[in-house]
């Protein structure tokens, strides 16, 4: 068993943090990797990002959008309790490498907990980041302060204007292609209609692009092929060829279209839980 | 004995009524109870020099186990058993038996052989349903530590003669559950998960640590084992699942036979849910291939509800790879057979799920390498199946996730490891392998045989090194 030591609610009812032990995963962990998680006997196993790891404590963070059954469950979950499942660290890590100019870290919704370890890579390794993070709205931004403190420039915006720039990531991330020709590498993760949006903003100004994937997952060990996308024409294995790949080349379509495979199950799922726990 | 074997026919084992368990996911023999055994145990000619242990990959004792059987002591049968095999309750329902024990059976010349496989599964369900499952002797410990990697059947063999050897053993399983292909891949109907559970748990009593949520390769190296354990065995199974790489093949509602197995009997998606995890409900499943893995997806996806199911072979009913046995369960079921077809394409809806499968029909050309004739696509002869599941039951290759991590084992031209036959050694110090990662897809006894020669050969190892 994994047990919760430490909880925190980013946005009430929508975004939430747990620490978790499990030393033998933190150990290894890599900006990039992710976990598989299973809350209990009967619980689907699904993917999250490792946002921090503590080595002293051998425990790791995870930070999750409530969107359906698992998640929700996950949000009731308190300190002391446990998970019984924690497997990782899972999927390639993320090429972190010195440019000889700005890296854009471009982040949207619960995407910039995925994006906060990748971006703590590149200021590590002497880049100069600038940082564009976003949300819906004011209370549901999240790692503000954090990703404040591995980022040379800062960028918040919200789609209806309740705090920073008044609109969407891609704004900014253009404003700053415009006005500097020497961007290296843009980092995008968020939903997916923003992920695509990032690239198609990149795509004129030819600068390479990179986007983590979010795929429905089963083992996670490039077993099962529930993960694959098409990328370049080709068919990958999110979870052990990714999760991150060059944006100019996924068929977001696609991976579209595979997310949605099981919306009728996963409601029905969902709102027996919440008839449960009403 | 020898009228005896004559006149007494070959028992059949009363199983589950078709119709009926077309529906529902419990087993589908019931298995012989003890006057059934006993009849069939008698048709044993007790032979001197025993045709059918010739046939067995691990040589069981069978005419010592069978007449163990004929004089009622049903409990000394199975640890007869349990000297060669250690997973009896599972090789009686799975293993091939009609190509291997029951086909080099001396009965089998003129009538029907011994139904060995059926009395071996007798005789350990007999024992494990009356508790009479004792712990053997485990010899003083070596203070040798050996990691086993997967928790297939290889692995679950070595353990158990490691452990008995005096050694610490660990397994370390990728999965949440361990027991390998015999709990994601094997369905509860063939094999109910709850005999895996008890071997795992006999394994357990003596001693054998078990670390799930370990991925080898990710959560730790073999570098990282061998710092502190003195012997590493690889039983990784050949886990990659193959797809056939044509248009439309990543449309929602097309599955590898992993993932679909998967979902349904580790995931337990069948009891959807209840459990966590969905799987696709559709009406018109299409399962692309003929083998075992084949007949074991359609008939999951008839039983989770399918209108109909159909597998789709681009060659003959001759060249099925699958069991007889199988072929049979799955025809009995109502699965049908679209021989000599081959997809082409996949077709979909505006949402991306598959709505039919375009095909091309086959006829069989000369002989190829593998000796059966090839089949050749009739020009012109396409036409649309339509189905809204698809599932791609193709075979497998080796998961190159601890190979990319250990660059100092050996591989074979197919990405499999290289390792001696007989005592599973690689390239690598310390580092032994057997099973599917070894060999390919193959069976379970095979598995298990690979497990004992690395086992024998792991403790030389470890006490020659003392
Ligand atoms: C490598 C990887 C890393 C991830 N990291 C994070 C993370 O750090 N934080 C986080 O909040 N989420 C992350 N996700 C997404 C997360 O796995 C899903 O949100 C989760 O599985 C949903 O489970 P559920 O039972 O709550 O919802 P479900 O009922 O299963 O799904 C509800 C809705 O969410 C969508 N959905 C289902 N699965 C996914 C998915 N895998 N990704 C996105 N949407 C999905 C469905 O289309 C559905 O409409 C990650 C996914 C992957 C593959
Ligand atoms: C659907 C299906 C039906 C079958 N039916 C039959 C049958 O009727 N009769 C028969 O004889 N054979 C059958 N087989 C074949 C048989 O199951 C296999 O040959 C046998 O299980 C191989 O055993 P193994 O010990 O090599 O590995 P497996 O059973 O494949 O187990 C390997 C284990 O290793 C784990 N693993 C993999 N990589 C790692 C890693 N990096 N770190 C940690 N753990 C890892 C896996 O999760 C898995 O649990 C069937 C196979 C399938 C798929
Ligand atoms: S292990 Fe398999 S082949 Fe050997 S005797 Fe038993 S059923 Fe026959
Ligand atoms: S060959 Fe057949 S008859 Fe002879 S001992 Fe074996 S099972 Fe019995
Ligand atoms: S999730 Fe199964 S192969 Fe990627």
């Amino acid at each position: 068993m994994y047990k919760i030591v430490d909880k925190k609610v980013m946005a009430e009812g929508t975004v939430c943090q747990l620490e978790v032990e499990a030393a033998r995963v933190a150990r290894k962990a890599k900006p990039g990797q992710f976990i598989v998680l299973r809350i209990d006997e009967k619980g689907e196993r699904i993917p999250l990002t490792m946002a921090k790891q503590d080595l002293e404590k051998g425990t790791l963070t995870i930070i999750f959008q409530v969107v359906g059954k698992t998640t929700a469950h996950l949000a009731t979950l308190e300190p002391g309790d446990a998970l019984i499942d924690v497997i990782g660290p899972l999927g390639m890590p993320t090429h972190i490498k010195k440019y000889d100019g700005p890296v854009i870290c471009v982040g949207g919704g619960t995407g910039v907990a995925v994006l906060y370890p990748i971006t703590r890579g590149y200021k590590e390794a002497g880049n100069e980041v600038i940082g564009i993070i976003g949300a819906r709205t004011k209370d549901l931004l999240i790692l503000e302060e954090e990703m404040k403190g591995v980022t040379d420039d800062l960028r918040i915006t919200t789609d209806d204007g309740s705090y920073g720039h008044h609109g969407f990531v891609t704004d900014v991330l253009k404003q700053i292609l415009e006005e500097r020709d020497d961007v290296k590498m843009v980092v995008g993760i968020g939903p997916v209609p923003m992920m695509r949006f990032v690239c198609k903003t990149t795509e004129p100004f030819n600068v390479p692009t990179t986007v983590s994937l979010n795929p429905i997952m089963v083992d996670a060990t490039g077993m099962c092929g529930a993960c694959r996308v098409t990328v370049g024409g080709k068919t990958r294995f999110v979870c052990v060829d990714g999760p991150e790949f060059d944006g100019h080349q996924v068929d977001f379509d696609e991976l579209t279209q595979r997310l949605r495979m099981y919306v009728e199950e996963e409601k029905k799922s969902y709102e027996l839980f919440k008839q449960k726990n009403a | 004995m020898a009228e005896k074997g004559k006149k007494i026919p070959r028992q059949a084992m009363p199983e589950q009524d078709p119709k009926v368990r077309a529906h529902n996911f419990d087993e589908v023999p019931y298995g012989y109870d003890e006057k059934l055994a006993q009849l069939e145990a008698q048709r044993c000619l007790q032979c001197k020099k025993p045709k059918c242990v010739e046939g067995c990959p691990v040589e069981v004792e069978i005419p010592q186990f069978i007449k163990f059987i004929v004089e009622g002591d049903f409990a000394a049968a199975a640890r007869q058993l349990k000297n060669k095999n250690s997973l009896p309750a599972v090789c009686g329902r799975v293993c091939p038996q009609e190509s291997q024990c029951e086909n080099t059976c001396i009965l089998g010349k003129k009538a029907e052989p011994v139904a060995i496989g059926r009395l071996e599964r007798f005789a350990a369900d007999y024992e494990r349903n009356n508790n009479l499952v004792t712990i053997p002797e485990i010899a003083s410990s070596t203070g040798k530590r050996v990691a086993v990697v997967g928790s297939g059947p290889a692995s679950l063999t070595l353990a158990g003669d490691l452990i008995k050897k005096g050694h610490e053993v660990i397994i370390y399983e990728a999965l949440h559950t361990p027991g390998g292909v015999l709990v994601y891949g094997i369905p509860e109907f063939r094999l109910p998960k709850a005999i895996v559970a008890a071997e795992v748990d006999y394994l357990q009593k003596m001693g054998v640590k078990i670390e799930t949520d370990v991925v080898v390769g990710k959560t730790t190296t073999i570098d990282e084992l061998l710092e502190d354990h003195d012997a590493v065995f690889l039983g990784v199974g050949a886990g990659l699942p193959l797809f056939l790489n044509l248009p439309g093949e990543n449309l929602c509602g097309i599955y590898s036979a992993n993932e679909y197995l998967t979902r349904s009997n580790l995931m337990k998606a069948y009891k959807f849910p209840e459990y966590d995890t969905p799987i696709a409900l559709g009406k018109n499943v299409a399962v692309i291939g003929a083998g075992n893995v084949a007949m074991d997806s359609a008939r999951t996806a008839l039983r989770l509800g399918a209108d109909t199911v159909k597998i789709v072979y681009r060659r003959s009913r001759a060249e099925m790879p699958a069991r007889a046995e199988e072929v049979h369960h799955a025809e009995e079921e109502g699965v049908q057979f679209e021989l000599l077809t081959n997809p082409v394409k996949f077709i979909g809806n505006e949402d991306g799920w598959v709505t039919g499968m375009e095909c091309i029909r086959m006829e069989l050309g000369e002989p190829d390498d593998s000796g059966r004739r090839r089949p050749i696509p009739i020009e012109g002869s396409n036409f649309t199946l339509e189905c809204d599941t698809v599932i791609v039951a193709l075979g497998t290759r080796a998961n190159p996730l601890i190979p990319s991590t250990t660059p100092d084992l050996k591989l074979n031209k197919r990405g499999y490891i290289e390792a001696d036959p007989e005592t599973g050694a690689t390239s690598k110090k310390g580092v032994y392998a057997g099973g599917d990662i070894v060999t390919g897809s193959a069976t379970v006894i095979l598995a298990m045989g690979a497990g004992r020669k690395a086992a024998n050969a792991i403790h030389e190892y470890l006490m020659g090194s003392a």
